[in-house]
């Protein structure tokens, strides 16, 4: 006669946990990627005309710690983060690959003219093949790939001065050893 | 979005199928003209969760990743993959995840045997209860009132004892 | 001022739950009959209250005042009437406000209708059910409130989503909460009944009106819920397995084993602490379904703004509520427990199958539905359980109580005899076998036409049965006689209808799943499609202007072997407050089958437009099966000894009814 009362305190326990969990910041929404630790996945992506530096392929991203941002013109909260990344590339601080995803090469390059242009190298991935290679499920994300180009973080959502500061620089030093 | 968000929150039913239905879902330009083929593809889209969606198959899905996702998978029936490698193609770049109907793992025993093992306890506590009735709970004398009240409900039955129903 | 009057209505329902909630309770311990007697005016008096502050709001919707939070957020002015009042519930808010006035109504009419019921036990469930809206209301004015104002008030509102406006979904919300919501007068009556310490056939009786009802509602809410998406979603699936629609599917499937076990308690005290169990948990899980989705740990909640204190908030409702009620049966159930002998093979014996495959059903569906969510709490990784799954682990859960439906009405009392029954279910038997045949003859033998065609055999199977055990029972030794038809119990005829409901149902399932045929393509004007022997002819398409809509409509023409069916006209509606775009497919219905037709993007030079045609069989049968189970609630909720305090004698006539051992 107690099972049922068992069952449910159970039960409860598991709602107040995930409760709690999501109340801290865990969005239950958030895919976690299954890539970290693997090679970053073979891609040879074509640039955006006219810009400086080429498209981007896996091979770009050996030689140093690097990141690579997924994001797309139309995508509202890469605008949050934009500023963010101008700033880590005024300073130098890592290179930053970007992914332009399901974008118009146009729109991404009118969309960097106004915003600002913190990338390094940029390639465009027009049909998602990147984007679904990587495992993403939304943008922007970004990735921290070590000097061997292994995947060893990701980051989903944007980036602003706390997560650099809390998150991915300490990584990245630590990458860097 | 906070209001079409709390739109959302009230109703009861179907909420998690509201988001992004304006478009379709497979469009006529994505079909491989291989008949077998096409429908080996749309079998592996029903099987794929749509990864921005809720509990959509990227095959009902209208959102554009799906639509890329399709395409993918179309891509690679092409190139000569089965149903299953197609899966692991997708498992391993978005985990387990992805899949609609879990794989038998340690993770998912309990998903998996869960039901059965409901059934089976349920069955022996059904067939303890057929073999050993338990015994009759002391009849408690009726308070004047509640003998009242039976007799009223007893006179209205019909005299039948095969007249329930659901 | 209104807004303001309904607001303080809604605190003063609240007092008087705390009143309703505390005196009736102790008045029953002490046998107190004045404190008692609080429950009635209590409930009538709460049932008012949340009518009136329900009135006010709906007031405020009707006539667009927006300097109300929830009407600025949810309405606008351009909005049909209906949807302006359908509105209302459409938002968090303001389906709170619905669902505690359903409460405090079923509450109402406990006090209302319960005449011959015991003192103590009506003041007691009374009691519980005050308790409940004290919880909900308290939920409502800490957590939830829908009538706060806004200051300025905005000249025109946010409007309502489009998917919303739409009639089958409008009446949806209302229609679940009574099934809901109504599961709580069982729940009461079984925590009341746990209080006192007896639960009898007596018991049984009072309850399973208000269970049927309840069960009723439910059956129709969510058939009306599956008819929405299927002609709303634009593709023609009517089923998803949602966590949002199986939270009110779990509930369905235990509230059907509740009403099949308190059949053995009223007919034969047994079962007893098992219903009491049952009752308890559809409630429960009534209340897990509506407040699960909205605290923001389900995946679902994907589309709710998630806050936290409303999460909390919930967790501790549901703790009280259900932790209250599951400590009370662990304490009291074995005072109640015991009652009738009988034997495996009998109808007791099947019913008690019949409570066990449901209730492992309703298990496999909470467990799939939050299996995702333990994983995250045990951190197993991220993983989906989506259709494949429930289908693979539910279908075969269905079949053996699909052919138990069919043998169980002919088990007698106590002690049955299979072969008798047997016997008596060879022609239905044979039936089945013929069915299945039938659809691998005209299908052809595939994997596919043999499932169906099995799907097929259960539904002619149980039609076949019911009608067979509605034969032996009005068939003498004379023949069928009419009076015999006439005098067989209301609730008898309500078993038959249900039974044969489900296999109808069953039908619309196997037969759609089977045989739904998709056509998609890019169409130019004298195009076509055809499916299922109609030709689908684009003919043009054109703008049109609905009250706050602008819609792309298409003009298809349907023939059949060159003569023309019908005219169907799908549209694409882009609302534009809030902006959205809805999909109106044009369906074509035989009764049996539908042709369903849905245009899509044009192309480049807006000449060719998507066209899907689906040929849907026996969807119909679906929302048949449906409201013929509804029916067969209706009917035999109308039973005479189902109607509390009515007819105290029966016509001498109905000694005439042959039991059927």
């Amino acid at each position: 006669m107690v099972i049922p009362l068992i069952i449910v305190a159970a039960l409860l326990a598991v709602f107040g946990k995930r409760l709690a969990d999501v109340s801290g910041g865990d969005d239950p929404r958030v895919v976690p990627t299954v890539l970290l630790n693997t090679p970053f996945p073979a891609m040879d992506l074509a640039a955006l005309p006219g810009r400086e530096f080429g498209g981007l392929s896996t091979a770009d991203l050996k030689g140093q710690v690097s990141l690579v941002n997924v994001w797309g013109s139309w995508c509202v909260a890469c605008m949050v983060e934009h500023p963010t990344l101008v700033a880590l590339n005024r300073e130098k601080l890592v290179p930053i690959h970007g992914i332009a995803w399901r974008d118009k090469p146009e729109a991404s390059l009118a969309w960097l003219a106004k915003n600002g242009d913190p990338y390094a190298r940029v390639g465009q991935d027009p049909r998602s093949s990147a984007a679904i290679a990587l495992g993403v499920t939304g943008a922007p994300e970004t990735f921290v790939v070590d000097a061997e180009g292994v995947i060893r973080y990701k980051h989903i959502g944007p980036i602003t001065p706390e997560v650099w500061k809390t998150k991915l620089a300490p990584l990245i030093a630590q990458l860097r050893k | 979005m906070k209001r079409i968000l709390s739109i959302l929150a009230a109703l009861p039913i179907f909420a998690a199928l509201l988001i992004s239905i304006s478009a379709f879902a497979v469009e006529p330009d994505e079909r491989l003209n291989d008949p077998a083929a096409e429908a080996r593809a749309r079998e592996v889209s029903k099987a794929l969760r749509c990864v921005v969606c809720q509990n959509e198959t990227i095959d009902d899905s209208n959102a554009e990743l799906a639509r890329d996702m399709r395409l993918l998978v179309r891509e690679r029936i092409k190139a000569g993959d089965t149903n299953d490698q197609v899966l692991a193609y997708m498992v391993q770049r978005y985990g387990d995840f992805v899949l609609l109907k879990p794989r038998m793992t340690g993770e998912t025993l309990v998903l998996w045997f869960g039901p059965f093992l409901v059934l089976i306890v349920g069955g022996f506590i059904v067939m303890r209860r057929l073999r050993k009735p338990a015994p009759a709970a002391a009849p408690e004398a009726l308070s004047m009132e509640d003998a009242k009240a039976l007799q009223e409900i007893t006179n209205t039955d019909d005299g039948t004892q095969k007249d329930s129903a659901p | 001022m209104l807004i303001e009057l309904g607001h303080f209505a809604l605190a003063l329902a609240l007092l008087v739950a705390v009143v309703q909630g505390t005196l009736p309770l102790i008045g029953a311990h002490r046998r107190n009959t004045a404190w008692m007697a609080v429950a009635e005016p209590a409930a009538i008096v709460q049932a008012l209250l949340c009518g009136f502050a329900f009135a006010t709001l709906m007031h405020a919707y009707i006539v667009s005042d927006f300097s109300v939070i929830g009407v600025a957020n949810n309405s606008h002015t351009a909005k049909p009437l209906l949807y302006k009042i359908t509105g209302v519930w459409g938002n968090h808010e303001g389906s709170m406000v619905l669902w505690i006035t359903v409460l405090s109504l079923f509450g109402a009419a406990v006090a209302l209708f319960g005449t011959n019921l015991p003192r103590s036990l009506k003041a007691r469930t009374l009691g519980i059910q005050g308790l409940i809206g004290l919880g909900f209301l308290a939920f409502i004015l800490f957590t939830s409130n829908p009538f706060l104002r806004l200051n300025p008030a905005p000249a025109q509102g946010n409007g309502l989503n489009p998917l919303l406006q739409d009639p089958g979904l409008a009446f949806h919300p209302p229609m679940l909460y009574l099934g809901y919501v109504g599961f709580s007068v069982a729940f009461s009556f079984a925590a009341a009944a746990l209080l006192e310490g007896r639960v009898d056939s007596a018991w049984a009786r009072w309850v399973r009106p208000w269970t049927l009802a309840a069960w009723m509602f439910l059956t129709l809410g969510i058939g009306l819920g599956s008819w929405w998406a299927y002609y709303e979603l634009g593709w023609g699936g009517w089923w998803f397995w949602d966590p949002v629609e199986n939270a009110s599917f779990i509930p369905w499937l235990t509230g059907t084993a509740l009403l099949h076990s308190a059949i053995v308690v009223e007919r034969r005290e047994a079962l007893k602490s098992w219903t009491i169990l049952l009752a308890i948990v559809t409630f429960s899980l009534s209340l897990l379904g509506t407040f699960l989705v909205r605290s923001g740990i389900l995946t679902s909640v994907h589309a709710f703004a998630a806050d936290p204190a409303r999460g909390v908030f919930v967790l501790i409702l549901l703790a009280i509520a259900i932790g209250g009620s599951l400590t009370l049966y662990a304490v009291r159930a074995p005072a109640v427990d015991g009652g009738g002998v009988f034997s495996p093979i009998s109808r007791e014996g099947g019913l008690l199958i019949n409570n066990l495959l449901l209730t492992t059903a309703a298990t496999t569906v909470l467990l799939g539905t939050l299996y995702p969510l333990i994983a995250d709490a045990f951190e197993l990784g991220k993983l989906s359980v989506g259709a494949p799954y429930f289908n693979a682990v539910f279908v075969p859960l269905m079949v053996p109580l699909v052919i138990l439906t069919g043998i169980g009405p002919l088990l007698a009392w106590k002690r049955g005899d299979l072969n008798g029954a047997f016997q008596r279910l060879k022609a239905a038997a044979a039936i089945a076998v013929l069915a299945l045949l039938a659809t691998v003859v005209l299908n052809g033998g595939d994997i596919v036409n043999i499932a169906a065609g099995g799907g097929m055999a259960l539904a002619a199977w149980l039609i076949a049965a019911a009608l067979t055990e509605w034969l032996y029972r009005v068939r003498g030794t004379d023949g069928i006689s009419w009076q015999r038809i006439v005098n067989l119990p209301r609730s008898a005829y309500g078993m038959t209808l249900a039974h044969i409901g489900m296999a109808v149902l069953i039908i619309g399932v196997t037969g759609s799943t089977a045989w739904k045929e998709e056509h998609i393509e890019s169409l130019k004007p004298g195009e076509y499609i055809e499916a299922a022997g109609y030709r689908v002819t684009f003919v043009t398409a054109k703008e049109v202007r609905g009250p706050n809509y602008v819609a792309l409509q298409g003009e298809y023409t349907v023939t059949r072997n060159g003569e023309l069916v019908t005219t169907l006209r799908p549209e694409k509606r882009n609302f534009s407050q809030p902006v959205q775009q809805t999909t109106e497919a044009a369906i074509h219905t035989t009764g049996l089958a539908d042709l369903y037709t849905v245009i899509g993007d044009a192309d480049a030079a807006n000449t060719a437009f998507v066209t899907r045609v689906f040929y849907e069989p026996f969807v119909p049968c679906l929302w048949y099966g449906v409201l013929l189970m509804g029916l067969g609630g209706l009917v035999s909720l109308s039973d005479r000894r189902h109607r509390i305090g009515a007819a105290r004698r029966i016509a001498a006539g109905s000694a005439a009814l042959q039991p059927a051992e």
